[in-house]
């Protein structure tokens, strides 16, 4: 077995038992914390591959940054974790069952599944000789699919300004600072020195 | 035989990684007393000066106080996660090291997308912080761990748009060809940080925010969080933390000794000055960067935490997005991008 193909199993076990942990802990940190684990295998297996601009990617979007939010937003809610283990067994039938539907349709169509022969071709395309990974990938972006490109910006720009408005809130009566304002002050005008007689006061 | 020659490339890169860590931590220990005689000189006192001849040894002093106390672990406290926290954090920043080219070919991996790697890297560090504050299970360090990582997040924005504009003059992301691209005869008049000032300046200053020194150690703010996400933690995991943040910052002196002061070049191309190995000037520049970090904690008040959010997302994201495009712009209509030959 070479060295490629025991850090490919490597890499695919531990990502397996990760993302099977993220649903199976009780506890919620635990679970994103599992899913990062599972995120830093994906990027390995594209690092397998050959792809390391998109295992870099990979871990500085979904791990740098995705990922923080999820951490964020689990370690601030409060679970009553006695609450969780109480319903489980109760619900397994059902959950079990409709569990089982979904994967039996899954089998089936995934199963008839046949890849067309000109995604096959693309599959085994070689890099270009003499070319890195980054230049490689940048060429084809910018130019064959320029189109869909900037339209996927332009969605995810809709997507910010969307989620800007839902929760941009404009609070009446707050007193704001104003930097500009405040950089703008002189020490003669916001300092005044006086002499003052002792005993006396100002 | 196949296999003995790939058995010696694995123990070559053992040995050289071992090497480069043992040489890193004995820097890093005199990083530390440098840092604290600066501080100690601007604030006219004398720094540490009873360990050793003019406290040389201070360092190792601390480090052995460290290891030999007791480690208390929160009753409360996630007790994995909790000593977690502390390697993941060490591993990653010293994992970064694995890319840095301290000087010409001598990088121990010398990938592709080493920029990409480190930026990663550090990106990642925010979690050491968040695990460490969220498992010791109480609230200084929890509101600690929040405010650094929105800190964290929000400087790496501006931190990657300065790294872009870099990549966009260089035209590789390789760190030995970003190096050499400054290489361009003119000596230190040469390299980036004089057509891109602005940027180093911002880098410089996300740089401080990312591995949260002061002005922005809003983290361990001792006035209002007592110690920050390290309340709870004591002895060797302690220790482990304030290596691992040591670490980050030297990392940071060698992205911008690398991004912008030209790596191993020598500041003036002709004789002595060529004469003197790489490695010297690297560290050299390291050195300088480092000076100007530690001068910044001796001057400078803290900021507030509006302010520095303030300064992250209103001053620095939209100055280093026109730059990018500025600078895009130039090279474009000028055909000076190292990219553009091909």
């Amino acid at each position: 077995m070479s060295v490629a193909a025991l850090f490919f199993y490597l890499f695919s076990a531990v990502m397996i038992a990760a993302a099977f942990m993220v649903i199976s802990s009780r506890n919620p940190v635990h679970s994103v914390l599992f899913l990062i684990l599972a995120f830093f295998n994906a990027a390995g297996l594209f690092l397998l591959l050959g792809a390391e601009f998109l295992a870099m990617i990979l871990v500085v979007v979904y791990v740098g940054a995705v990922a923080v939010l999820f951490l964020f937003v689990v370690m601030m809610l409060d679970v009553d974790f006695a609450e969780f283990k109480q319903g489980f067994l109760q619900y397994l039938p059902i959950g079990g069952t409709i569990g089982l539907i979904v994967l039996v349709e899954l089998v089936l169509v995934v199963g008839s599944w046949t890849i067309g022969s000109t995604s096959i071709a693309n599959v085994t395309t070689p890099m270009p000789p003499g070319m890195t990974n980054t230049l490689a990938l940048g060429r084809v972006l910018y130019t064959q699919y320029i189109y869909l490109f900037q339209a996927s910006g332009l969605i995810l720009l809709t997507a910010m300004i969307g989620a800007i408005i839902l929760t941009l809130r404009h609070k009446v009566g707050v007193k704001r600072q104003n930097i500009a304002i405040q950089n703008a002050r002189t020490p003669s005008e916001a300092v005044e020195i006086r002499k003052t007689p002792s005993r006396q006061g100002v | 035989m196949a296999h003995t020659g790939w058995f010696l490339a694995l123990l070559l890169t053992i040995v050289k990684s071992v090497a480069l860590l043992v040489i890193l931590l004995i820097f890093i220990a005199y990083i530390l007393y440098a840092d604290r005689k600066i501080w100690a000189a601007v604030q006219l006192r004398r720094g540490p000066n009873v360990v050793g001849p003019w406290g040389l040894f201070q360092s190792f002093a601390d480090m052995l106080k460290f290891v030999f106390k007791e480690p208390v672990i929160p009753d409360g406290a996630n007790k994995g996660i909790f000593l977690l926290a502390p390697f993941v954090m060490g591993m990653l920043s010293l994992a970064a090291w694995a890319v840095i080219p301290v000087s010409e070919g001598w990088a121990i991996a010398d990938i592709n997308v080493g920029i990409l790697y480190i930026f990663a890297i550090s990106s990642l560090s925010v979690y050491g912080i968040i695990m460490g504050g969220w498992a010791s299970n109480s609230k200084y360090p929890f509101l600690s761990a929040l405010r650094s990582a929105a800190q964290m997040i929000s400087y790496e924005v501006s931190i990657g748009f300065v790294i872009i504009t870099v990549l966009l003059c260089a035209g590789s992301l390789n760190l030995s060809d970003i190096v050499a691209a400054q290489d361009t005869g003119f000596g230190a008049l040469g390299w980036y940080w004089l057509p891109l000032m602005p940027m180093f300046v911002i880098f410089f200053i996300s740089a401080l925010a990312e591995t949260n020194r002061p002005p922005f150690d809003l983290v361990e703010a001792e006035s209002e969080l007592v110690a920050g996400f390290m309340v709870e933690y004591s002895s060797t995991p302690y220790m482990l933390f304030m290596l691992s943040e040591y670490v980050a910052i030297i990392t940071m002196c060698a992205m911008m000794t690398i991004l912008f002061l030209g790596g191993w070049l020598s500041p003036i191309p002709a004789w002595p000055f060529n004469e003197v190995p790489g490695v010297v000037w690297f560290v050299l520049k390291v050195c300088l960067v480092f000076f100007m970090i530690a001068m910044v904690k001796a001057f400078v008040p803290r900021y507030r935490y509006d302010q520095l959010m303030r300064l992250g997302w209103k001053v620095f994201l939209p100055i280093s997005l026109v730059m990018v495009i500025l600078v895009a712009g130039v090279l474009q209509f000028t055909g000076w991008g190292a990219g553009m030959a091909q």
